[in-house]
């Protein structure tokens, strides 16, 4: 069955450029987790700081497989009902009210009270069938026809005791249901976990995930990627303000800019005229990028400074092209 | 290959799956963690990518095997020397070594002598000699890589093993037939040809230690490794010796970095018995409002705060230093730490350490503080004029010193304010405790005022201390 997967996915190439068409831009490793996900049938580990596009790489494989995303972010107090399964009981007390009179029926026939217990039992099923369940993200995934991309948010967020239940979902792609049995997955979905590290992972967790590091990218791949997200800039803009980005990353900052920081810089930038950068400007949009009061104040002492050495060393990139 | 193809395949398939075995071996000694699924996943990955796409291959194994950032960064590492080691060791290196007959480069006239010299001793010359003297490098690398294995040289643990391995690899590859060759040749008079071998043997077995001291870096990493670590755990911090002070660095962050991973989760503590009404009823909301989950109160277990009050004078210096870098590689799961620093008087070190690595850091505290002889009376009046305010139940107060304060007063009254208003005093002292309150030791007298009092001189007490600590914190 997955090797309908499979056939999606022919090469490492194939899978870069699929994401790319869906205004992705991955890095060879990215695409290699992708490849190897679907032919391990392994779930990933995403982690890397935030902003530089964990949860999009999962739209993104969705958007260019043709599968469904299905979502589940995780926070403190997450447990079984919430991610897996929940019976309606609503809907099971009202049908049994509804249904009292046809039940005293049934059971007015019966001669004894062992008769009564029998016919009881077989209407005991029928309300824990498929109609009272209410699937959660987790049995969703599972029962997808044609597989899925699930996309398990901040898993770092949930409880120690979520994580282990989730050990076997990922490992045996399968869940039991006291009332149902053994439900197992129809088609082994593409599952994704991400990761801001506000806590470490256990290390059965990592061992059962291929593990995926995404970094801030250099600078040639997120010139790339702000061109795909923001196609109006002009070149030589882009070129300067990505320079600028890169040349902040090294800076001591309590939190460094993230690729979706220059996305938004490179659409403020957009929005207030610019064609170029200049100190005044870097200055008064510097809280795009910078999120902290102390970052500010240490980076804004050098906007002069840096500005120019991103104006110069974005020129020298152009002379040597 | 089509022909052959069966065996063809899976000799080569057992050929990649042993060195994808050496090298977990490397990544492993390198201090990788791997687990015995992991080197299966690692497997499977590569048989899914390939091995003719190095990059790709790289990629495919560092995603399945390295866990965290910094394991990645290790993994690429060993991966990168690991190749190189096969590439070049084999063939560059013994090109220049070998003696100059029969190489090409010699001209025309060298490789006529050369060729004739093949014809002539064919027969008689060993398999070895003529591999030599015809300038055969993949012929021995070959032959070297296989006697290697033979040999079992991946099992090389100790520097010291290097010759008696190299000396099994040329036995390997027919040294004896070799000598007997040489001394034969003397024996007919034919000197010349028998010093050109002797060469050629003298060149070959550095070549094979050559090759052992490459084999024993990559391969007895961890071993050397391990047998290092746990010594320096048991060793005297107060007589540490200076070149192992990088390496006891590398081994507390990794200590700190497995108690902080067991503690820096939210604990609670249920106290059973205790219905949460609130969280019950919201459980139950879905039953129509009858509790049929009950949910229990829970506590939370506090993070810790500490406060270090370290000597920072003489002998106590060392075992400060690296109290305190425990002390901030744990900053995660310690909720509020302050550490100070005292000799002659007492200061603030807090920012000092958050700011600077662990190095700078001594180095700019003792600085600050200059060696003044101790004064622990004026430290605690220090202390208590700073901070004694900020001490509440909740804090371990830890003081890490010998307690000699050259006879000054030792103002224990202040030590007793600050038992009185603290959670716990830990006092460590790294004298043993049969030297406690001889001579100008005031340990005893401020022992009524401290929780517990416990020698601490190696790394390992430190770890003992740190994890208790953090293990009965309330």
């Amino acid at each position: 069955m997955s090797s309908t997967l499979e056939q999606k996915i022919p090469s490492i190439e194939a899978i870069e450029e699929g994401l790319a068409g869906q205004g992705y831009i991955s890095s060879r490793q990215i695409a290699t987790a992708l490849f190897l996900a679907v032919r391990l049938g392994k779930p990933i580990l995403v982690e890397g700081p935030a902003g530089t596009g964990k949860t999009e790489l999962a739209k993104a494989t969705a958007g260019f497989m043709n599968l469904p995303l299905i979502r589940m972010q995780c926070y403190e107090g997450l447990d079984e009902s919430k991610a897996l399964y929940e019976w309606k009981y609503g809907k099971q007390l009202l049908y049994t009210q509804l249904l009292r009179d046809k039940l005293g029926e049934q059971l007015r026939e019966a001669a004894t009270l062992d008769e009564a217990l029998v016919r009881l039992d077989g209407v005991d099923d029928m309300f824990f069938s498929d109609r009272f369940l209410e699937p959660r993200p987790l049995l969703r995934a599972l029962r997808e026809p044609i597989g899925c991309v699930l996309l398990v948010d901040e898993v770092d967020k949930a409880d120690e005791e979520f994580e282990s239940f989730l050990l076997e979902i990922l490992s045996d792609y399968q869940v039991s249901i006291p009332e149902l049995g053994t439900q197992v997955a129809k088609v082994i979905p593409i599952v994704l976990l991400t990761s801001n590290n506000t806590r470490d992972l256990g290390d059965a967790m990592k061992r059962r995930c291929l593990h995926l590091h995404i970094g801030y990218p250099d600078a040639r791949r997120e010139e790339r990627i702000v061109q795909t997200r923001v196609p109006h800039v002009q070149a030589s803009l882009l070129r300067q303000l990505v320079h600028y980005v890169q040349n902040l990353r090294t800076q001591d900052l309590r939190k460094l800019p993230s690729v979706s920081e220059t996305i938004d810089w490179a659409r403020a930038l957009i929005l207030l005229n610019a064609s170029q950068l200049e100190p005044e400007l870097v200055h008064n949009t510097l809280n795009v990028l910078l999120k902290f009061e102390g970052d500010m104040s240490s980076a804004g002492k050098l906007v002069g400074e840096m500005t120019h050495q991103a104006l110069r060393e974005s020129s020298h990139g152009m002379a040597a092209k | 290959m089509s022909g052959s193809s069966p065996f063809g395949r899976a000799a080569e398939t057992a050929q990649s799956s042993d060195m994808l075995l050496r090298l977990l071996r490397v990544a492993r000694g390198a201090g990788v963690r791997i687990s015995v699924a992991e080197a299966i996943d690692a497997f499977e990955s590569a048989n899914a990518v390939g091995y003719a796409d190095r990059q790709a291959l790289k990629d495919a194994l560092t995603l399945t095997i390295a866990k965290t950032f910094e394991d990645k960064q290790i993994f690429e590492q060993c991966f990168e020397t690991y190749f190189k080691r096969e590439n070049t060791a084999l063939s560059g290196d013994l090109a220049s070594k070998l003696p100059p007959p029969p190489t090409p480069s010699q001209g025309e006239g060298t490789e006529g002598e050369a060729q004739g010299m093949g014809g002539e001793g064919q027969g008689a010359q060993s398999a070895l000699g003529q591999m030599l003297m015809q300038g055969d490098l993949a012929g021995l690398a070959a032959a070297m890589e296989r006697a290697a294995e033979a040999a079992g040289a991946t099992n090389i643990t100790l520097f010291t093993q290097t010759n008696l391995y190299a000396r099994r690899i040329l036995d390997r590859m027919g040294l004896a037939e070799l000598e007997r060759e040489i001394t034969r040749l003397r024996g007919e008079g034919n000197a010349e040809l028998a010093d050109r071998l002797a060469k050629a043997r003298a060149a070959l077995g550095e070549q094979a230690r050559g090759y052992m001291e490459r084999q024993l870096a990559l391969f007895s990493q961890g071993t050397t490794r391990e047998i290092r670590e746990g010594a320096l755990r048991q060793v005297n911090l107060s007589q540490l010796d200076r070149r192992d002070i990088q390496r006891m660095r590398q081994l507390i962050r990794d200590m700190a970095k497995k108690i902080a991973e067991r503690y820096s989760r939210k604990r609670y503590r249920d106290r059973r018995g205790v219905l949460d009404m609130r969280r019950t009823m919201r459980r139950n909301m879905v039953f129509d409002g009858v509790p049929f989950r009950t949910v229990w109160k829970r506590e939370r277990i506090d993070k810790p705060r500490v406060m270090a009050l370290c000597d920072v004078s003489g002998s106590v210096a060392n075992v400060a230093r690296f109290l305190l870098m425990f002390l901030y590689s744990l900053h995660d799961v310690l909720a509020d730490l302050r550490g100070y620093a005292f000799s002659s008087h007492l200061i603030d070190v807090s920012d000092i350490l958050r700011r600077e690595s662990s190095d700078d850091a001594i180095t700019k505290i003792l600085e600050a503080i200059g060696f003044g002889s101790t004064n622990y009376g004026k430290s605690l009046e220090d202390f208590c004029g700073m901070s004694l305010k900020h001490v509440n139940r909740q804090t371990t107060v830890i003081i890490l010193g010998d307690a000699r304060g050259n006879r000054n007063e030792p103002r224990v009254e202040l030590m007793g304010d600050i038992f009185n208003r603290a959670g716990r005093v830990i006092w460590l002292n790294p004298e043993p405790q049969p030297l406690w309150g001889t001579g100008d030791s005031d340990m005893y007298r401020y022992a009524p005022f401290c929780s517990q009092m416990m020698t601490c001189n190696t790394i390992a007490q430190l770890e003992r201390v740190v994890e208790e600590l953090l293990a009965n914190a309330r």
